[in-house]
């Protein structure tokens, strides 16, 4: 576990270190929210209908954005096979890397949606709803798109594959994640919609690192 | 300690080599010597490890790595032509996130020291981005003074180093032969060390 806490404190201070790099996504989402009230015009209805779909493909392109220096500097400067060396569990190493990628572009994104959220006319309880759907989703994100990550390391034109191999992948989260949105308009409930989310995170969270670990073993190799 | 047996390795149809034999007993050095392209580093990664032989096996104390390796990752560090140092951090940095993983203590004073000693006395606390490609593996051969393994697997170390920082990196690898260590190492340049060991080519 110190093996863990290390790997995440060291890529924390290498993101401090070169900031523009995670501020990109970030951009990324703010202005692709902003962009289309300003394009669409001010009909609350129209805007209020558009806003799930809208945020949540923000929100999922601009995490697709950073996945693909998820493990690109590492393999690039030996970094990588210095941690495939390690006696510890690669695994467990590799989830390290994941959750500091989800700190830099997951959970930022889940802070900022209210206030992106209320260029669409969202109210209260659906700017809450949209914090939970985020809070919930953007790991499943970074959990599948790691995979995708390691498997295209070292490959020309990795970032197009990265995006072919995940996206049909990443689909079923923005379904969800939006549909709960649209539920909730529709005086449903989100209760639906969030369990099978949840259920989601956990599966890929669960399986995920293995799958990570292995194409990394490969990758080096 | 470290053997391999039967080793042998293919990059796509070409054999780089095969039938390669040998042992090597604590407190000696294994030099790989061998052209451009002749399997070098691929048999140092091999026997870390990081890839696999196309046949054969790599015994570290009479156990195959390809069954059970976390015993030679604890006891062996490798240190390849990338380096696995970050840029944007400084050499202490680098040094005590190195020591935090492989489960070291980390000893700030020690590690100012060793990287005096490797002249970088002065420039702890640079990025390595300003550093030159000999300071960058200055400071990656400072991992290798400040935790001794058992084992040290060394590819081209003498690259980009000048009279002095070569000096200091034989002088190393003598005392870590002298306390049983082994070494394996590949290089275009022939360099005296003052310890049994062993020449092996690869070259067909």
């Amino acid at each position: 576990m110190r093996v863990f806490w290390s790997l995440l404190q060291r890529d924390l201070l290498l993101a401090m270190r070169r900031r523009t790099e995670v501020l990109t996504g970030l951009f990324f989402m703010v202005i692709v929210a902003s962009l289309f009230p300003l394009a669409i015009g001010p009909e609350m209805d129209f805007l209020r209908r558009m806003a799930p779909g809208i945020l949540w493909i923000g929100a999922l392109l601009s995490s697709l954005l950073s996945l693909t220096r998820l493990f690109e500097a590492d393999y690039l400067d030996g970094s990588l096979e210095q941690l495939v060396l390690l006696p510890s569990n690669l695994a467990l190493n590799v989830t390290a890397k994941m959750a500091a990628h989800w700190l830099l572009s997951g959970l930022p994104l889940v802070v900022l949606a209210p206030l992106l959220g209320l260029q669409f006319d969202l109210g209260v309880d659906l700017l809450l709803s949209l914090m939970l759907t985020l809070l919930i989703g953007t790991p499943i994100l970074t959990a599948l798109g790691a995979i995708g990550a390691a498997l295209t390391l070292g490959v020309r034109g990795g970032s197009v594959l990265l995006s072919l191999l995940v996206l049909p992948l990443m689909v079923p989260v923005l379904v969800f994640g939006a549909g709960a949105l649209e539920a909730q308009m529709g005086g449903l409930g989100i209760e639906a919609h969030v369990s099978i989310l949840l259920a989601m995170m956990l599966g890929s969270l669960a399986l995920s690192p293995f799958a990570c670990a292995m194409a990394i073993k490969l990758s080096v190799e | 300690m470290l053997s391999g047996q039967q080793l042998a390795a293919k990059k796509g149809r070409v054999t780089l080599f095969q039938n390669m034999d040998f042992e090597l007993p604590a407190g000696q050095w294994l030099f790989l010597s061998g052209g451009n392209g002749s399997g070098k580093t691929t048999l140092l990664r091999i026997l870390c490890g990081l890839g696999l032989p196309d046949h054969g096996q790599v015994l570290w104390r009479q156990t195959p790595t390809q069954i059970d390796c976390s015993v030679l990752h604890r006891e062996m560090m490798y240190v390849g032509h990338a380096l696995g140092l970050k840029e944007e951090l400084s050499a202490m940095e680098n040094l005590r996130f190195h020591a935090q993983m492989t489960e070291h203590v980390f000893d700030a004073a020690q590690t100012r020291e060793v990287l005096a000693t490797l002249g970088l006395k002065g420039r702890e606390h640079l990025s390595l981005r300003v550093l030159s490609q000999g300071q960058k593996r200055r400071v990656a051969l400072a991992k290798l003074l400040l935790y001794p393994v058992p084992l040290w697997i060394l590819d081209e170390p003498f690259v980009a180093l000048d009279a002095q920082g070569l000096k200091v990196l034989v002088k190393a690898m003598q005392t870590h032969l002298q306390q049983s260590g082994l070494l394996v190492y590949t290089s275009h340049q022939r360099v005296e060390i003052d310890a049994p060991g062993m020449e092996m080519s690869l070259n067909s």
